[in-house]
């Protein structure tokens, strides 16, 4: 997003009546219908105007790649756009204010959903981090959050939901949320605080700071939800055009035969293979999606493929950078230890459940 | 003279925050002082959970977002 677009004034008070916000918003709705029941035909127009056979290989990865482009900037914009107004309600001080004080156990399931909902971006999670743990939120709980807001990516499920099915998209979202809220609590049993960083430990910071927020009509969060598109499309459709083309060359070119062998219910070194693959790549959730598709289409184990997902969405490096600041090294080896045995676990559980 | 601070981890949004505060207050012509605050700590001491935020003189009036152009007006002008 270009520093235009965030300059221009969101225009709370100026702009269009509500009346022409919800007409706009539901003919943008039947021109997403249309667009969406037309994508068969046009990929497989797309391709056959290309000199290659639709039988080989290539003709294969390439007609994935042109279905699933707009099939999932379609999806990825609906989906975005959805979250963005749901997220409108929710916001990290509601959020805290929710969480401190509470106990143990029910403040880790709080906790985890509410990081599924509460909009927060990875450049704020320091202060974030901080701003829980002083207000008296418990570390565990605070971690069942910061676990969940990344674990169960709401890109993430928006697009399993739709490219494949709604069993793989809500056993993801069971396991990811009972994650979070069982690594939390392990971690606040550990009795960990100590392990924070010292000037972390002398921050006293009331919960009462209290920004003066308006209240939201309906039409300022369609705005939002806009916004939100603009910004996480804008942001994310490179990574996405990435991992379609990765999709389209293991749909195109891996031989079912190897990737059952490789990545099979049989081969029991391939869950934590896949979790460790998984963590230095940095890719988001809208690149992830079309390779678990290609994975899971071409045979690969489901629990082998969602170790592999979450590896990438949950662990990445650059968070620990961020995180480093405010954790020693111990709580972010503790931090990995939990939240990769807990991947892995989940691994093995789906290999075993659905193989 | 207003002093105004800008906090955030020097992310695309903040650096847009700063400018378009800087923008602002030269179109009102108020004499300000823009400066940014990366530092976690100090970051964390106003008390904002979500960055980049905004610091007028010492008082917090903005978190978690780059604050529309109106609304940056009105704090200069206040």
């Amino acid at each position: 997003m270009s520093i235009d677009t965030l300059n221009a004034p969101r225009g709370r008070d100026t702009g269009a009546p509500a009346w022409m916000w919800g007409a706009g918003v539901g003919l943008a709705l039947v021109a997403w219908v249309l667009a969406y029941s037309q994508l068969v035909p046009f990929s497989a127009w797309l391709v056959s105007l290309l000199p290659v056979d639709p039988q080989s290989r290539l003709g294969s990865a390439l007609a994935f790649f042109f279905y699933d482009t707009p099939k999932v900037i379609l999806l990825l914009t609906l989906v975005v756009f959805a979250m963005g107004v749901v997220r409108s309600y929710f916001s990290p001080e509601k959020t805290r204010a929710l969480l401190a004080g509470k106990c143990e156990g029910l403040g880790n399931v709080l906790a985890a959903g509410l990081g599924v909902l509460t909009p927060f971006c990875s450049c704020s999670a320091v202060p974030l981090f901080i701003g829980f743990v002083s207000a008296g939120v418990p570390l565990g709980v605070t971690f069942s959050f910061l676990i969940a807001a990344p674990m169960v990516n709401e890109v993430a499920l928006g697009l399993l939901f739709a490219l494949v099915g709604w069993p793989v998209a809500l056993t993801y979202l069971a396991f990811g949320l009972a994650l979070a809220i069982v690594a939390g609590w392990v971690i606040g049993r550990l009795k960990l605080e100590g392990w924070l960083q010292d000037w972390v430990k002398e921050i006293q910071v009331g919960a009462g700071l209290s920004l003066p927020q308006g209240r939201l009509s309906f039409v300022d969060r369609l705005k939002l939800g806009l916004e939100a598109v603009r910004d996480i499309v804008g942001r994310v459709w490179i990574w996405m055009i990435v991992g379609i083309a990765a999709g389209a060359l293991i749909h195109g070119y891996v031989p079912a035969e190897l990737m059952a062998r490789i990545m099979g219910a049989d081969a029991w070194w391939s869950v934590p293979a896949a979790v460790l693959v998984g963590i230095p790549m940095y890719s988001n959730a809208a690149g992830v999606i079309p390779i678990v598709e290609a994975l899971l289409d071409k045979g690969a184990a489901l629990g082998t493929t969602l170790a592999f997902m979450m590896s990438v969405i949950a662990l990445s490096l650059p968070e620990m950078i961020i995180l480093r600041k405010v954790l020693t090294l111990r709580l972010i080896a503790v931090f990995l230890a939990v939240v990769g045995g807990g991947i892995l676990m989940v691994g093995y559980l789906f290999n075993l459940l659905f193989s | 003279m207003r002093d105004v601070k800008v906090l955030g981890s020097g992310c695309k949004r903040c650096e847009a925050t700063q400018k378009l505060i800087s923008d602002a207050a030269a179109r009102l012509g108020v004499d300000v002082t823009v400066e940014k605050v990366t530092d976690y700590a100090q970051i964390a001491k106003f008390g904002i959970l979500s960055t980049p935020g905004v610091v007028i003189d010492g008082k917090v009036v903005h978190a978690g977002g780059v604050p529309e152009v109106a609304a940056v007006e009105g704090w200069l002008k206040a």
